[in-house]
């Protein structure tokens, strides 16, 4: 990156806008994935004509461009893979307008998820989509990711609570899309935009409904002494039709994490637990409540308990949402996968998971949103060990090729990124990638936004199904 | 040798002549907007309708893909129209697990065999569109139309998981899955819905289905004027009832409505009194919550002083409920000349309404006003006669509806105007600030423009 283009950025948005000095830039070296790649400089816009202007700069110099929000994102997505700038929305962080009619907010990137139901609970209102990095991930990131979370269950992923987006496309145009109503003519453009992981344009206004909170929340602890009893209480629940707000697993080696660092009131003897919440009116929550129960108790739950109130709730998700800052205290590392499978197949993909753990001498626990087969195993690993990381990554391999195999997909809710743009060919035709190149081109012609995103680099397709592991291998060195 | 000789000859060297129709009668029944094709190809596979576009795009001919052909008028009149694709002839179930609720299906199966398949093992695909008895499942993507159940279960884009589709290269697509969460890769699957066959045709749809209720109910609550009746609706919404459908029609909608009741024998308990506004509630789940709803229906129906209110018989609520779900295909038949709004608006004062019934009565016509599910507005212009003055007035009335709904920051587009009127107006309405993204979404699917020419948003 010329010195020239630091100076333009400089007098652009001030020197308190712009790093470039490399123990400034080490921190957005990372996010929350196992991969590694320092931007040449980092600015943060504070409105969409910082961004507009900034675009135009970098595509002037030539220089690549990739957007972050708070670095959560556990796909490589917000790295910059090959140098470049990157542009923080950290500061683009005002809820510029809460709609209660229309239940709607029109917010910047850069706010935080949570907050946005912060701004809105006293209403009685809330943002559904929930990752478990709520408390810090922001509404930019979860539109590029298409983010879920655990109560996506019943109410969706981001995309079905996005109706408008104003964007940056990489030549500096400022465009719209979508309505406030979310019923806007022509293609659904918010539809391709959201989940599209920056590599079209730069999201720098974000409509959003709001949900009204239920009358009546209902949560299960379901406790269970063998993983099969608890996985076929997944399969049979969904068979059954039934639908609950939220169905998660956890599996014992995590739960004694949890407890030892939350207190949650999980079991520490057991082998698995369902964490199931209802949501509704009243009649429907005591009724679904009763028919999971049942079929918790058919598959051998050895005990299920109901949330008394608010407060012991709160500590089960705080417990569940919490997890993987708890598995910190079992190893100095761990990679979190995501995968996702028919639900049906839950016990073969489990059993499968623990076996390539077993292959590769790793542990790996699951804490996963089971109801709709989005499962997370985690590899707990230590960094010094130079071969630890490289078993992590051919074990991670495995199980999301074992997904796939199984009928599922590549990820449920991270993201392609960096992490898995060279297993793409693993679901995808050499047809189905040339297409989503074309739309990608006919937005971001020349890859100067978040570049090596979701395409394999490599270069045949074909190509890559032989040498995939090698090549995505070669991308984290 | 005629040009549709010609293609037909061409056709048949390429696809074998078991595939190919060009017989006149037949052509004209594929007509869409009165132009006519030159050949019809009914494939029995996916791979044959890309050997179809390649051969398409290699000769410079355009494409129109079709089900049943009931909502082929959807849009503006194709500027080309070589090729009519029946795709009633792919129609397999290719997947259904219905323990894990997932279901794959190809684009030419019909609605009423997809149902059967799936209420055997108690469980339904929300699509509740009109022209029911006959769409197929591509049909009832690609039109976009709306579903009488979009209330409780969202439009089609939200339980739609995946797709496979033939581009404007001939090559066969996918996107998505059969898993109910994934976001690998491009959601390309969602930008077929409503595209009118403008990107590509559609062979095979993933959804995710869903658990057929236990017990079925529908509720009505009349009001003299159409204030109340949206205070009524608005109250429904805030109250955050799980209801299936909601819709508030205006006194000529529940007369045409009663009229259709009345021919299976069924009637509206309104007394006769042709001046009420009406809103339909329909709604589902257990015996438990069915009863809890219809206590929250009845009273609010008393606070916003409903003149009647009450539960509707089984029967009365089926019929009434297959009505409302037909409107499309009623609404744009019941007069001579009828031009059909479809408009999303943020919020519905009744002075929508009062400035739509202005605008149609200034012009001496009648309007048929609907609130659908979602807010949806559904106004019908009615002209009592066929001729000219009767396609000046409506052009007139759609030349004041367009920049109305603007100036309120909705969107407006006409799913159905008479073809003369078509060639005065564009039935997409404004032209939108996004419609050159549109452009190059359209451009990366099919740059040779085979597909439906001319019928989309702005001339795509």
């Amino acid at each position: 990156m010329t010195l020239s283009l630091v100076q333009e950025l400089t007098s652009l948005l001030g020197t308190s806008n712009v790093l470039y000095r490399a123990e400034d830039l080490t921190l957005y070296e990372y996010d929350g994935s196992v991969e590694k790649a320092r931007p040449d400089a980092v600015v943060f816009p504070r409105t969409t004509e910082d961004v507009s202007r900034i675009v135009r700069l970098a595509a002037k110099h030539q220089v690549p461009i990739v957007g972050r929000g708070a670095g959560t994102g556990l796909s490589g997505g917000a790295l910059a893979r090959t140098g470049g700038l990157m542009l923080v929305f950290a500061r683009m962080n005002r809820i510029l307008e809460i709609d209660i009619a229309n239940r709607r907010a029109v917010v910047q990137p850069g706010v935080v998820n949570l907050d946005i139901t912060r701004a809105v609970e006293h209403m009685g209102l809330y943002f559904a989509p929930d990752p478990s990095s709520q408390k810090a991930c922001t509404i930019g990131g979860n539109v590029s990711e298409n983010s879920g979370g655990p109560h996506t269950l019943a109410s969706g992923v981001t995309v079905n609570h996005v109706t408008a987006l104003e964007m940056v496309l990489p030549d500096g145009e400022v465009v719209r899309i979508g309505s406030r109503h979310g019923d806007s003519t022509g293609y659904d453009l918010c539809g391709l935009f959201v989940g599209s992981e920056g590599t079209l344009a730069l999201v720098t206004e974000i409509t959003v409904k709001l949900t009204r909170k239920a009358e009546a929340v209902k949560t299960l602890l379901a406790i269970f002494d063998r993983v099969d009893d608890a996985s076929q209480t997944v399969v049979e629940i969904t068979a059954r039709g039934i639908t609950p707000a939220a169905c998660e697993m956890v599996d014992g080696w995590t739960l004694c994490a949890i407890e030892d660092y939350i207190h949650a009131g999980f079991p520490r003897d057991s082998a698995a637990i369902l964490l199931i919440e209802m949501e509704g009116l009243f009649e429907g929550t005591e009724r679904q409540a009763a028919a999971i129960e049942e079929v918790c108790r058919f598959y051998g739950a050895r005990e299920v308990r109901v949330a008394k109130d608010t407060k012991e709730r709160d500590l089960l998700w705080k417990g569940r949402k919490n997890a993987f800052g708890a598995l910190g205290r079992l190893a100095p590392s761990n990679y979190v996968l995501d995968g996702v499978i028919p639900r049906s197949k839950l016990p073969i993909a489990l059993r499968r998971i623990q076996e390539i753990g077993k292959k590769y001498g790793f542990s790996i626990g699951n804490i996963f949103h089971a109801g709709d087969g989005n499962l997370h195993p985690i590899v707990l690993y230590d960094p010094r060990d130079e071969s630890a990381l490289e078993r992590a990554i051919v074990a991670s391999e495995e199980i999301i090729r074992h997904c796939v195999e199984l009928g599922g997909a590549l990820t449920g809710e991270h993201g392609i990124g960096m992490e898995k743009s060279e297993l793409m060919p693993l679901l995808f035709s050499d047809a189905d990638l040339d297409l989503m190149k074309r739309v990608h081109d006919a937005f971001n012609p020349d890859s100067s936004l978040n570049p090596g995103k979701i395409f394999p680099l490599s270069k045949g397709c074909g190509e890559i199904r032989v040498k995939g592991s090698n090549a995505a291998r070669e991308s984290r060195k | 040798m005629s040009a549709t000789t010609h293609i037909g000859a061409r056709l048949e060297t390429a696809l074998g002549n078991s595939r190919v129709v060009l017989h006149d009668e037949e052509l004209r029944e594929y007509a869409v907007d009165g132009v006519m094709p030159g050949a019809i190809v009914r494939p029995a596979y996916a791979a044959e309708v890309g050997e179809l576009v390649r051969f398409a795009a290699s000769e410079g001919l355009s494409a129109i893909a079709s089900g049943s052909r009931s909502k082929l008028n959807l849009g503006m009149p194709p500027t080309r129209y070589d090729i009519a694709v029946d795709m009633r002839g792919i129609q397999q179930v290719a997947h259904y697990d219905a323990g894990d609720m997932t279901l794959s299906v190809d684009a030419g199966l019909s609605l009423r065999a997809l149902e059967k398949v799936l209420s055997d093992k108690g469980q339904f695909l929300p699509l509740a569109v009109p022209c029911y008895e006959t769409s197929t499942i591509g049909g009832a993507v690609a039109s976009g139309i709306d579903s009488a159940l979009r209330q409780q279960y969202g439009n089609v884009r939200d339980f739609l998981i995946g797709a496979e589709f033939i581009d404007g290269t001939g090559n066969l697509c996918k996107s998505g899955g059969r898993v109910v969460k994934n976001v690998s890769g491009y959601d390309l699957h969602k930008l077929l819905v409503g595209s009118l066959g403008t990107l590509g045709i559609i062979t095979r749809l993933n959804f995710r289905t869903f658990p057929l209720p236990q017990v079925f109910a529908g509720f009505y609550a009349s009001f003299t004027d159409a204030a109340q009746a949206l205070a009524y609706r608005s109250s429904l919404e805030d109250r955050g009832l799980p209801l299936a459908n909601v819709e508030l029609l205006n006194p000529v909608a529940v007369a045409l409505a009663s009229q259709l009741l009345e021919k299976s024998n069924h009637a509206l308990p309104l007394g006769g009194d042709p001046s009420r506004w009406l809103v339909f509630v329909s709604y589902e789940g257990s015996d438990a919550l069915v009863e809890r709803i219809l206590r929250e229906l009845h009273s609010l129906a008393r606070e916003a002083n409903a003149v009647e209110s009450g539960k509707l018989s089984t029967a009365v609520d089926a019929h009434l409920g297959g009505v409302l779900r037909e409107a499309f295909d009623w609404l744009r038949w019941s007069a001579p000349q009828v031009v059909l709004f479809r408009i999303a608006l943020p919020q519905i004062p009744a002075v929508v309404f009062t400035k739509l019934q202005a605008i149609a009565s200034d012009a001496g016509l009648r309007v048929v006003l609907l609130v659908r599910a979602a807010g949806i507005v559904y106004a019908a212009v009615l002209a009592e006669q066929e001729h000219l003055a009767s396609i000046d007035r409506l052009s007139k009335v759609a030349e004041e509806v367009f920049p109305f709904v603007n100036e309120k920051k909705g969107s407006a587009i006409l799913l159905h105007a008479p073809q003369t009127l078509k060639q005065r107006i564009n039935v997409w309405g404004t032209k939108r600030d996004d419609y050159h993204l549109m452009k190059r979404v359209k451009l990366a699917f099919d740059s040779q423009g085979v597909f439906s020419p001319g019928r989309f948003v702005g001339g795509l």
